[in-house]
């Protein structure tokens, strides 16, 4: 019987005053995106904002508390958006989704920056136990990114990595990062930037003191990519079972996976609801096809949560926190 | 096989070629219908449901008319009576609900529905916008229709095993409606399915839409369908499709296979960069051709719009070029959206001209499959 640790991949959506007030405050089109170095006005919606969605959290009995990446106008990019060496340009679609963002365009050197770090040390005062911290994967935030500076891909996606290692280095003492990697599945590396993107998640793994899960979703990765995943050393694969739970388990049970898993059972882009009951025994039929007692199964959306109205957020926040404390069904004898 | 083209030629229209001139649908809201919608929509407000008709008849109204003062051949009311494109729909759907706003991108939002029960005709759609506006219109009207592949992209779906399967049942409704509006006298219909441009792998799956939308016509308002691939249509309706903001290789030229006569694409936001796409395989059907940025806010100059319907001469004939703005208008200035509306006909109006003086030469043959049983 493993533990299961009820979580999120984060970036939920902003409550619906936030909305409003946010629109308001800075308006609609590409310039008014976050800046990064945002006035006082901006910064107090954010931060109430940013308490009632750990308050949420916590009332539902999550496992893991996300400060929200509710700055994150930009989804996965960013941190790169925000940051001083790189533009944005034009609005660009979001993987493949309704949803848009700024291309970011890298023009210089990418320094440290501290961005999320700062995220996450507002965090701290509110969250006793169970932070979680979230980035995008090297791999993903590479691929989101248009590089004119490093010159190729090879020494960009190093670039990537080390921005982000420098990026974690600033973290306040987290329990979980939960590094993004959907590009890995919607953009699959070729031959030898497989083995590369591995490395770089290592790196950024290898640079905090916590439990590191990188998680994939809207679909399953390659086969040889998922084996180079395999030795990074991270904590703990993530899968996206909503998406494709056939092909995710035929990986597991060729590849083997880490000790602990997190799996991606609840649909972060509908507005159904699971069923704590439906969730468990999700889990189960996953702990059953890949025939592996796991130390520690983060059960979670299989995406972020930010394409969800809030009522249904909600909602699955509190179911995912209500499986991890079902009772055990009795074993079949 | 361009349909009943020609019908929609204006009377005093002075020219032998014939560019015909239209828009993809919606217009700037008037401030004052903006707000009478506001004070609709608050509880507290005695601005009741008589009073909020009245303004959509108003603006309907209005709209309708500065289209046609702007000289355009094809109009609409600009959608005055609706709010977005998949919303609007979705409250007229049995087995819709709405839980709130979702990010489109930034601080844009949209109230996407969810389908929490079975899908069903509720109340009508668009046939009292069509009935109103082509009572007020002077020139023929184009119905936009939003397609069941976009009704059910840009919804959450509890219910359907997949989202294919939604579409089709969503594509009988259009289609039920498509009937109303040809039972009422609508005679050209425009589907916009812009979702196809977000997942252009799913193209068989629109074409597979469409082919439920005109086969349903043929069934009971068709005094009799034609035998080519419009089958099902009756034969003085003109369909269109309308897609927008996509990678139009991934779609062309399968698309050429729907059935529809026209196709309102959008390529003046991309400078023309698609437009070799359209050259490498015959354009067999009418190009309804974007000529206006939607998302620019200054007017082109009618030189500019002439430079850029001359790019359509390059694909298609004159007698199946027609001209359009890229999208919808509804986020521009009005008066830029007039602006922009009576250059592109002043524009198209010229070209028409040097076209009649024999300065032009034409570069796209007639393409024989095209026009042949005309």
């Amino acid at each position: 019987m493993p533990e299961i640790v009820a979580t999120t991949p984060g970036l939920f959506p902003l409550p619906d005053w936030a909305k409003d007030k946010l629109s308001d405050l800075k308006g609609h089109q590409k310039t008014d995106l976050i800046s990064g170095d945002e006035g006082a006005a901006i910064t107090d919606a954010y931060e109430r904002a940013r308490e009632e969605v750990v308050s949420l959290q916590t009332d539902a009995g999550l496992d893991r508390i996300s400060e929200g990446q509710l700055r994150w106008d930009d989804m996965l990019a960013h941190p790169l958006a925000i940051h001083d060496s790189v533009e944005t340009r034009g609005i660009v679609r979001y993987y493949d989704n309704n949803n848009f963002y700024r291309e970011p365009v890298v023009t210089d050197d990418l320094t440290a920056d501290g961005d999320v770090a700062a995220e996450l040390d507002a965090a701290t005062v509110l969250v006793d136990s169970g932070l979680q911290a979230v980035l995008p994967g090297p791999y993903s935030l590479a691929d989101l990114a248009t590089d004119e500076y490093y010159g190729d891909d090879a020494a960009f996606l190093d670039a990537i990595a080390d921005f982000l290692v420098g990026e974690v280095e600033q973290f306040p003492d987290v329990e979980t990062l939960v590094l993004l990697e959907p590009s890995l599945v919607e953009s699959p590396p070729e031959d030898g930037t497989d083995e590369r993107a591995s490395e770089a998640i290592d790196a950024v793994a290898n640079a905090i003191d916590a439990d590191v899960v990188t998680h994939t979703y809207w679909g399953y990765i390659e086969e040889k990519t998922y084996a180079h995943l395999m030795d990074a050393d991270v904590d703990a694969i993530g899968f996206d079972l909503v998406a494709d739970h056939d092909k995710n388990v035929y990986n597991v049970q060729e590849y083997g996976t880490k000790d602990d898993v997190a799996l991606g059972i609840v649909d972060g882009q509908n507005t159904r609801v699971e069923s704590p009951e439906t969730i468990r025994d999700r889990i189960d039929w996953f702990e059953q096809q890949t025939n592996t007692a796991y130390d520690t199964v983060y059960a979670t959306t299989n995406t972020e949560t930010v394409y969800l109205p809030v009522n249904k957020f909600e909602e699955k926040i509190r179911s995912l926190a209500n499986a991890a404390t079902l009772e055990a069904p009795e074993a079949d004898q | 096989m361009t349909g009943p083209r020609e019908g929609f030629r204006p009377a005093d229209h002075e020219n032998d070629h014939f560019l015909l001139t239209t828009v993809v649908g919606s217009y700037p809201k008037p401030k004052w219908h903006d707000r009478a919608r506001e004070m609709f929509e608050d509880d507290g407000s005695d601005f009741g449901e008589e009073e909020w008709q009245e303004s959509k008849d108003d603006a309907s109204r209005l709209i309708t008319h500065e289209h046609e003062r702007c000289g355009i051949d094809v109009v609409c009311d600009g959608e005055m009576r609706r709010n977005e494109m998949v919303e609007y729909f979705a409250h007229r759907i049995d087995g819709y609900e709405f839980n709130g706003r979702v990010k489109v991108w930034g601080h844009n939002y949209f109230d996407k529905p969810s389908v929490a029960d079975e899908v069903e005709y509720g109340e009508q759609w668009l046939v009292e916008e069509f009935e109103f506006t082509d009572e007020v219109a002077e020139r023929p009207v184009k119905v936009p229709i939003t397609g069941p592949y976009t009704l059910a992209n840009w919804s959450f779906n509890e219910v359907y095993d997949s989202e294919e399967q939604l579409a089709y049942e969503l594509a009988d409704l259009v289609n039920e409606e498509i009937e109303a509006l040809v039972a009422a006298g609508a005679r050209y219909i425009q589907i916009d399915e812009p979702a196809l441009a977000t997942t252009p792998d799913d193209h068989a799956i629109v074409g597979e839409c469409l082919e439920r939308i005109v086969d349903g016509v043929s069934a009971s308002a068709a005094s009799g369908g034609s035998s080519d691939s419009s089958d099902g249509v009756p034969d003085d309706v003109r369909l269109g499709l309308h897609v927008c903001y996509g990678d139009y290789s991934r779609i062309y030229p399968e698309i050429l296979d729907y059935p529809v006569h026209e196709y309102d694409l959008e390529l003046a936001n991309g400078s023309y960069e698609q437009l070799d796409v359209f050259k490498e395989h015959g354009f067999t059907k009418d190009f309804a051709m974007g000529v206006l940025d939607a998302h620019t806010a200054e007017v082109e100059s009618v030189e500019e719009i002439k430079r850029n319907i001359k790019k359509g001469l390059e694909v298609v004939p004159p007698e199946r070029l027609t001209v359009s703005p890229d999208c919808g208008v509804k986020l521009l200035p009005r008066e830029v959206a007039r602006g922009k509306m009576e250059n592109m006909v002043t524009a198209a109006r010229e070209v028409e001209q040097e076209l009649d003086a024999g300065e032009i030469d034409v570069v796209a043959d007639s393409g024989a499959e095209a026009s042949a049983d005309d």
